[in-house]
């Protein structure tokens, strides 16, 4: 189907890293029901690096697509890296989105930072918290 | 084999309407306007399909014009209407809350313009009562705008009970007949119908062509100024092979709507049977008074973009009334109107079927892709470990 990119696609029908890790350290969930949306993000942390990363996710072929990609490039990243990661960046790696759909590439990056801050708040690590924009004030449910 | 489930999107051309087509690309290609012999050939061509469309429909030929499909005849319908309305200074339309975006955005537009539009609820179910609009009927009602049967949900509307209570209060009467002309009987004098739209696509006609039926002694407003063609209520040259292309694709869709429908309408209830085993499933639209061809369900904890681009990696055709898939942030306005909460409608898949589908793979492929995507859904899981509650 030419809406999508071939990786957009391949990521879709053949998603990386999906399920849930029972015993992970950081867990993020983004989106919401009504907006068609929900991102589940996975952490497992070692020594500030990102061991392993699953997710799961409600919706379309670019919202499973951007966070299946979002899980192969935090992996092996040290949290500092991971909390980096931009939209931006995931919609490159999938050799770009449809402009409609760039905020599903929003929720992974968001899906990143919710997991990262969960695993900070558990281990009781300080952080700024306005690096760590909420989901209700994001503007990703709202750029179509 | 790809499985094409898509028909009320759109439809294949039948050979007929192709056959039927070709003489008029190749050489009957005058321009009936035109004097010479050429042109005239296109012109009596003209004639005898606007009978045949006629004949389908139980009207006179010149109570028909050919549009460029659906929409425009659903636009011209209504803002004739509401210039009828309006010299007589009735300024009130009622209509139903899951009409097709042709209607429901030239009410807008008329909206705008400073008419009262009602929207009349269609209940869970999905239709409006004769009662229902004889309620809403008031002295200053200059239109009724009804569909004849919902593309989304399949849902048949009482069209001849709705007529007769418009024709008894003097209100002119319109339905959208794009789901039902070719697929469900109609005869505008029996149904005390005024003003009627229709496709030719949507049963194995061309694109691009449909056309409006107004009962004699109704003006309409021409959308398009130029020549005095249709009566000079459509200017422009006529398409004259899709036109001929829609007539021979509604003449025969007419012969064989008994048996056409009596086919489909079965695979329709295997289908339904079976999808419905599919739990926290729901049907969508009139379980009895339903399109021969319409299967339409919500599935609970899933998004149909993905489930139709998985359908679609198996070869099977079909849509859905996601947000995703209309490009917008709400889902379909129809299963909206139907009271489907937002995280439900995102979930809906509509297979619309001809009598050319023959396959029950689809009863094998929507339940597995339905699980699959639950499967990695963080929705599902929160429904299934009760964190959040069940809707369907």
């Amino acid at each position: 189907m030419a809406l999508y990119t071939d990786t957009v696609m391949d990521h879709f029908m053949h998603p990386r890293n999906v399920g849930e890790i029972a015993d992970a350290d950081g867990v993020g969930e983004v989106g919401n029901a009504k907006c068609g949306d929900i991102m589940k993000m996975y952490l497992k942390i070692k020594n500030n690096v990102i061991e392993d990363a699953k997710f799961e996710t409600f919706g379309c072929g670019s919202a499973i697509a951007s966070s299946s990609m979002a899980t192969e490039m935090v992996k092996g990243k040290t949290v500092d890296e991971a909390l980096a990661v931009t939209n931006r960046q995931v919609v490159d790696a999938l050799g770009g989105l449809p402009a409609h759909k760039l905020h599903c590439s929003v929720l992974a990056e968001e899906s990143i930072k919710a997991a990262v801050r969960d695993y900070y708040d558990k281990n009781g690590i300080a952080y700024d918290r306005s690096g760590f924009p909420d989901c209700e004030s994001c503007e990703g449910c709202h750029m179509v | 084999m790809t499985i094409y489930a898509d028909n009320a999107a759109t439809t294949k051309m039948s050979r007929t309407a192709i056959e039927a087509m070709l003489p008029y690309l190749e050489t009957d290609y005058g321009n009936p306007s035109s004097l010479h012999s050429v042109g005239q050939h296109a012109a009596e061509a003209l004639a005898g399909v606007r009978q045949t469309v006629a004949d389908c429909l139980g009207c006179a030929p010149r109570e028909l014009i050919f549009t460029s499909g659906g929409s425009e005849a659903d636009n011209q319908a209504l803002i004739s209407a509401a210039r009828i309305g309006e010299r007589k200074g009735k300024k009130h339309i009622i209509s139903t809350a899951f009409e097709h975006h042709a209607v429901l955005h030239t009410l807008k537009k008329l909206e705008r313009e400073g008419f009262t539009v009602e929207l009349l609820p269609v209940g869970a179910v999905g239709t409006v009562t004769a009662q229902q609009v004889a309620a809403a009927i008031r002295a200053d009602t200059c239109l009724v705008s009804v569909m004849y049967a919902n593309n989304e949900i399949g849902s048949i509307l009482p069209i001849a009970e709705i007529g007769a209570v418009c024709r008894e209060r003097g209100v002119l009467f319109h339905t959208d007949a794009v789901q039902a002309a070719g697929h469900l009987p109609i005869d505008v004098r029996e149904q005390s119908i005024d003003l009627l739209s229709l496709s030719g696509h949507k049963f194995h006609g061309p694109k691009g062509v449909g056309a409006l039926y107004a009962r004699q002694g109704i003006p309409l407003t021409s959308l398009i100024e130029g020549g005095a063609q249709e009566r000079g209520k459509r200017a422009g040259t006529e398409n004259i092979p899709a036109i001929v292309g829609m007539a021979a694709a509604l003449r025969e869709a007419c012969a064989h709507l008994d048996e056409n429908a009596a086919k489909v309408s079965a695979l329709r209830d295997r289908l339904i049977a079976g999808l419905a085993e599919i739990p926290h499933s729901a049907l969508n639209g009139d379980p009895v008074d339903r399109l021969p061809g319409n299967v339409s369900f919500c599935f609970e904890g899933i998004e149909g973009e993905s489930l139709l681009l998985l359908l679609d990696a198996a070869g099977i055709c079909a849509s859905s009334g996601s947000a995703c898939t209309s490009g917008s942030l709400d889902p379909s306005h129809v299963l909206l109107a139907i009271g489907r909460p937002h995280e439900v409608a995102h979930g809906s898949l509509r297979l619309s079927l001809c009598e050319w589908n023959t396959d029950d793979r689809i009863l094998a492929e929507v339940p597995r892709v339905v699980a699959y995507l639950r499967d990695m859904s963080p929705m599902w899981r929160d429904l299934v470990s009760g964190k959040r509650k069940f809707i369907l």
